[in-house]
């Protein structure tokens, strides 16, 4: 029984690498490459969020505060400063989680609408001193970032590079970078919620009633999983910003931390590789509908209100359903 | 010797409205002791007092000769103490098992490092505490359950869920509330079996119920509650002649 346990854990990490690994084939251009590089990101991003939101089930309408925090973090301590990345994306980390422990501490006490107006505060502050600390952040015009250096070896999207001897440009080395770190995500995302640790979380969302009866300590796995989904959004913002070379305080905006939501909700709250479906589905569907751009937060409302009403269980896990009642039916008539 | 759980002076205001009026009792390690007494008696009000979901209004509760007046429910869980609830309380995002294993959270103690690398000693814990779960399944009569969605099982099998989940804690006592509400007389036969099994394990087994050929058949020591005070005290057959007893809700 816990063979098959372990097989479906590692099934579903085995059919993301496959399609990282053959996507490739259908990216004809640099563009196609670096929206599939910020769906990975955004994609990782959300699989943290899914912790707090889907499993936990806490909300966190502010969390693309986080996000920014880790991009500014790390664009001022490698432009600004002169650092190296992975001291800064790590720095950065620790210090987005001490932020998102004190913040979490107190608001998490809340429940429900007040949770949320509370963590769609944290966003709005953090935004708001994006925006208004230029000598620090360039302020609306944002800030450049450097290139991405891994320990003295420098990615950058214009830069060209040879893997085993095969030449890849900047942004196929970048889509393998974002690879990897996605499937670690998601690999750490599966580890913690089997896990003690993923079932008292869980249990918060089950019953928290139940959970503090046998010696959870609630309030303490609340801020856990909130500084752990912070810290995803942090690493995360940080290797955006790099990515992209440039930011704006737009990267902890309201709409983004709308999008993350959306992106979970729509994906399948609880399901790590709906989200990722989300993410995809999500960041997809602005490049198809580029004509109507300025009805895109209303879109994103609508499929919000849409999946809640039809899909409550997002995406991912209804499609699983309605196929494996498919296949189950098709195979009781052969039978 | 002193009592395991000790009861003193309890009182539990809600606004105007006394629940618990000036409760006062002791229970000795390894008996098993009821709380019976009419709807809205405060018998469950009593319960959430003793395992701190409520906060007395005056009174003292003592767990092992420690006051639990600053503790929370999941530090009197860590001092033994684990309960079941009339409302069932389960986790309906996870399944049979996994609401079981969530009763081990104290014995399962492991480090963020230790999780996220899914480590061999954290595979190894989770394998023992899975098999553990799989045998108090068994134990309470649900073991056909292992990996079901907790929501798809019926109402009697989550009441030995939850029976299972307390006793996978390594209880010293454990607080049942009406275990045997919407149980019919065949599983109530069973339930009584297991409450018996529960004891003679040596753990300590509080009870509210209204089965009264239940409460009296299994329980050494029962308190009568009648509107948040206590009526009587006593043995099975003291409470039986008992003339408050009898007027007040035995119906005699």
């Amino acid at each position: 029984m816990l063979n098959r346990f372990m097989q479906s854990r590692l099934r579903g990490m085995v059919i993301l690498a496959l399609i990282l690994i053959i996507l490739p084939v259908f990216l004809s251009n640099p563009f196609h490459y670096e929206l599939v590089i910020q769906m990975a990101i955004i994609a990782a991003t959300v699989v943290g969020l899914n912790l707090l939101v889907g499993f936990a089930g806490q909300i966190s309408l502010g969390h693309a505060g986080f996000f920014g925090l880790g991009a500014y973090f790390t664009g001022i301590a490698t432009g600004t400063y002169g650092w190296s990345s992975v001291p800064a994306l790590v720095v950065g980390a620790i210090t987005v989680g001490i932020i998102a422990w004190v913040v979490g501490r107190p608001i998490l006490r809340l429940k429900g609408h007040y949770l949320s107006m509370a963590t769609l505060a944290v966003g709005f502050i953090i935004a708001i001193i994006l925006n208004n600390e230029r000598a620090i952040t360039g302020g609306p015009d944002g800030m450049p970032v450097p290139a991405l250096d891994l320990f003295g070896w420098e990615l950058s999207t214009f830069g060209s590079y040879s893997l085993f001897g095969l030449e890849i440009s900047g942004v196929q080395a970048w889509y393998i970078l974002a690879s990897v770190v996605l499937l670690l995500a998601v690999w750490f995302a599966q580890n913690l919620i089997e896990s003690p640790i993923g079932r008292a979380l869980r249990s918060v969302k089950g019953s928290e009633v139940a959970a503090s009866v046998v010696g959870v300590d609630t309030a303490k796995y609340k801020s856990l999983v909130f500084v752990i989904s912070a810290i995803y959004a942090s690493v995360m913002g940080g290797l955006y910003a790099h990515f992209q070379g440039f930011i704006t305080p737009a990267v902890a905006s309201f709409e983004f931390s709308i999008l993350f939501i959306t992106m979970v909700v729509l994906g399948g709250m609880g399901s790590t590789f709906g989200v990722i479906l989300g993410a995809v589905v999500l960041k997809l569907l602005p490049q198809v509908l580029a004509d109507f751009q300025e009805l895109e937060t209303v879109m994103f409302g609508l499929i919000l209100m849409l999946t809640m009403i039809f899909m409550p269980k997002g995406l991912l896990p209804t499609l699983v359903a309605v196929v494996s009642r498919r296949f189950g039916k098709k195979a009781g008539g052969e039978a | 010797m002193t009592a395991l759980v000790e009861v003193k002076g309890l009182d539990k205001a809600f606004g105007g409205v006394h629940a618990v009026e000036g409760v006062s009792f002791a229970v000795e390690a390894g008996q098993v002791y009821s709380v019976i007494g009419p709807n809205g008696a405060g018998k469950t009000t009593l319960f959430n007092l003793i395992t701190g979901l409520y906060i007395p209004t005056k009174g003292e509760i003592r767990l092992n000769g420690e006051s639990t007046a600053k503790l929370e429910p999941n530090q009197l869980a860590e001092r033994g103490m684990c309960r079941t609830f009339q409302q069932m309380q389960i986790c309906m995002n996870m399944t049979a098992i996994e609401n079981v294993m969530l009763g081990r959270h104290l014995q399962l103690k492991s480090t963020l490092f230790t999780t996220l690398f899914r480590l061999p000693s954290l595979r190894r814990n989770e394998a023992a505490a899975r098999k553990r779960a799989a045998e108090l399944m068994e134990y309470v009569g649900c073991g056909e359950y292992l990996d079901t969605e907790a929501s798809a099982m019926s109402y009697g099998a989550l009441k030995r869920l939850e029976i299972a989940r307390a006793l996978a804690a390594d209880p010293k006592v454990i607080l049942l509330d009406e275990p045997a509400a919407g149980l019919n007389a065949v599983e109530t036969a069973a339930l009584e079996e297991l409450i018996r099994k529960i004891a003679d394990q040596g753990i300590t087994v509080m009870l509210v119920e209204h089965d009264m050929k239940l409460v009296m058949g299994i329980s050494d020591r029962l308190l009568v509650l009648n509107y948040g005070r206590v009526l009587a005290e006593g043995t099975p057959e003291e409470i039986r002649q008992n003339p408050d007893v009898i007027a007040a809700y035995l119906g005699g």
